[in-house]
């Protein structure tokens, strides 16, 4: 008698765990560069800390600066033996290994992102940055004096370019008269050159500068010849104290962890997930105090439209460089057309090279 | 325009000039060094983390140059010392500079200093069209333009820098004449590498104040282009260094201007000047008007003299 109390006793103390045990998740990260870039591998890795703290996820793994392309299967592979049953492979070029490994590994879930390819455990995942970037057109669109703004852009990709048309909406949305010029750096990452170009930028007149890099010099270069700037990536404003106006940032904590819980619950399915500000992946930082109180207010405003579904930065009227319409009164460019983007808006100085 | 142009030149192009004199001296010597590229990242770092820690940018130089002169006789002591392999040697001595300031860098990202600021030469820097890009910059500039007289005076003007530049040539001759090939040799390898390392401290102290992985971003490997263009000679590698500086610093204000040639091609013009620089250097070897040191990569022992 006594032993069948203990056995039930037991089965009781069990009991709760086992109707309501959560999968325990193990999660993996592959980054493109180191965690140290103070950019985009940094963001990602925030995040990566973020779904820690959840009580199922077990302590992660990450590989830093693995090489695109085939060789990256490598890696991935060495991740899902040690483990893993959730890799995230955050960046484009890790597209195809991804694919690979996960049909070699049908019980462990991928997330790739930026990327098109999908599987039965593969779902692909990035952020609505045009959204915050508009927003912070219109700041740098209110602050300019002299109606020049530059920007200092990596690769003419469309991410790239949706950026800088995103920007140049908000922008023109309030000063029609401000025109943005872009420097193409062709580089994510060298710090020398950014701060070049962001210097030639200057040069021209750029009294408010925007960026598509990873690393933070050109907020040095606008701190020191006494500009204004927007970041990007990250909170960057300790090295532009008085520069620094705001910055879209990417937070990726938020999606991590709805993933991290829907993998762990079971409910995770293959999709193309693109978040934007309603779901908290993209965001505006902190203003600087510098930025007047109703130019926050209007942004404010804005950034609740976007939230609630009511503005979209690429709804028509949209004029090309040419002064052509793109996208005519009434309508609004399909996600299909944003990922796709290879054109300039009215107001961007500059070329897309072919 | 102009003033601006070359200011920016300049700048762009003072990394490499320290570098490449680095290197000038190393190969002068007999050595090739392929470390640079590793010993640039050192000094980067290290003079970062020595500026951060002391608040003294004086002290964050002078940890660039120590660090890296460190580094650099390790090559010296494989190289000069064992007469292993100098390109395989110098490659380990990138990769090991890669790895090295990643994993000591990591604390140091996203900490800020004040670098170095501008101080303009009362007189010179009122100069037309030179004033400004020459003499209104920041004192490791100024301390570059010493460096290169420097060492030009030392190997065309000084006993001990013939007798550096007859280990490059001829070290069975220099060991004739009684001059020491290995300590000569190994200063020169130290020596170089600690002013590579000032060039990699530039790029943290001065040009961006900041630490972050990799930043040299292949300068290094353009320095040791250059070598080969400067023909050995200092006052060349400034020539070089600066054409190299400024064609990036062109290509960009042509774009921030409104030009409409596709960034692509203008992206290209500095490599596509390298490639050319390479290209002219040694269709003056074959014609026998090499200024290359003669023992150049040879390792050197008394015993194998012939």
């Amino acid at each position: 008698m006594k032993k069948i109390m203990l056995m039930f006793m037991i089965l009781f103390l069990l009991l709760p765990h086992m109707v309501f045990a959560e999968k325990q998740v193990k999660p993996g990260f592959i980054y493109v560069g180191p965690v140290g870039d103070a950019g985009w591998t940094y963001a990602h890795d925030q995040g990566r800390q973020e779904m820690e703290k959840l009580s199922f996820v077990e302590p992660s793994t990450y590989i830093e600066s693995v090489p695109e392309g085939a060789e990256s299967a490598r890696v991935i592979n060495g991740l899902v033996r040690k483990g893993a049953n959730l890799v995230f492979t955050t960046s484009f070029g890790y597209m195809d290994a991804t694919i690979d490994v996960a049909k070699r590994n049908p019980e462990v879930v991928f997330m790739h992102c930026s990327g098109f390819k999908t599987a039965d455990n593969v779902g692909t995942y990035f952020g609505r940055m045009y959204e915050p970037r508009y927003l912070s057109g219109i700041v740098a669109g209110k602050m300019t004096k002299k109606n020049v703004i530059g920007y200092v852009a990596a690769f003419p990709i469309p991410e790239v370019i949706r950026g800088i048309n995103a920007f140049t909406l908000g922008v023109r949305s309030v000063n029609p008269k401000a025109e943005v010029r872009v420097v193409w750096t062709q580089t994510w990452f060298d710090p020398g050159i950014e701060r070049d170009a962001a210097d030639s930028l200057l040069d021209v007149g750029a009294d408010v500068l925007a960026m598509h890099q990873d690393a933070p010099a050109t907020l040095q270069a606008a701190e020191a010849r006494g500009a204004y700037v927007i970041g990007y990536n990250s909170d960057m404003r300790e090295f532009a104290p008085n520069a620094f106006l705001t910055a879209p940032v990417w937070n990726w904590g938020a999606l991590y962890t709805k993933l991290a819980k829907a993998v762990s619950e079971g409910t995770w399915k293959s999709e193309q997930i693109w978040d934007g500000m309603k779901e908290g992946l993209v965001k505006l930082a902190d203003f600087n105090a510098k930025v007047p109180a109703e130019v926050q207010a209007l942004v404010s405003e804005k950034a609740a439209a976007i939230k609630a579904g009511t503005l979209h930065p690429f709804s028509g009227p949209i004029k090309n460089q040419a002064g052509n319409i793109a996208v005519a009164a009434g309508k609004t460019h399909s996600d299909g057309e944003l990922l796709g983007m290879n054109y300039f808006v009215e107001g961007v100085q500059g070329t897309i090279p072919k | 325009m102009l003033e601006i142009l070359l200011d920016a030149t300049v700048r762009a192009g003072t990394p490499i000039l320290f570098a490449t004199l680095g290197a000038i001296i190393n190969e002068r010597a007999g050595i090739i060094n392929l470390g640079i590229e590793g010993l640039m990242l050192i000094g980067a770092v290290a003079g970062f983390a020595a500026t951060h820690a002391s608040g003294s940018l004086l002290i964050g130089v002078i940890a660039a140059f120590v660090l890296a002169f460190l580094a650099g006789s390790i090559h010296a002591l494989i190289t000069v010392q064992l007469r292993g392999n100098q390109i395989v040697s110098g490659l380990a001595l990138t990769m090991f500079g890669i790895g090295m300031t990643a994993l000591f860098g990591k604390e140091m990202v996203g900490l800020t200093i004040t670098g170095f600021e501008r101080i303009a030469i009362p007189g010179l820097s009122l100069l037309p069209v030179i004033g400004k890009p020459f003499f209104n910059q920041d004192l490791l500039i100024y301390f570059s333009f010493v460096l290169v007289a420097l060492i030009w005076l030392f190997f065309y003007r000084t006993r001990w820098g013939l007798a550096v530049r007859t280990l490059g040539e001829n070290p069975a001759a220099a060991d004739t004449c009684g001059v020491p090939v290995n300590l000569y040799r190994f200063l020169a390898v130290t020596i170089g590498s600690g002013i590579v390392g000032i060039g990699g401290a530039y790029l943290s102290l001065a040009s961006t104040p900041m630490w972050i992985e990799n930043m040299s971003g292949g300068r290094g490997w353009i320095a040791v282009a250059l070598v080969i263009f400067a023909g050995w000679s200092s006052p060349r590698a400034m020539l070089g260094a600066y054409l190299f500086g400024g064609i990036t610093a062109m290509q960009l204000r042509f774009q921030a201007m409104g030009t409409t040639i596709s960034a692509h091609i203008l992206q290209m013009l500095p490599y596509a000047f390298t490639i050319l620089v390479l290209v002219i250097s040694t269709m003056r070897l074959a014609k026998g008007a090499s200024q290359q040191p003669e023992s150049l990569g040879q390792p050197y022992d008394r015993e194998d003299r012939k």
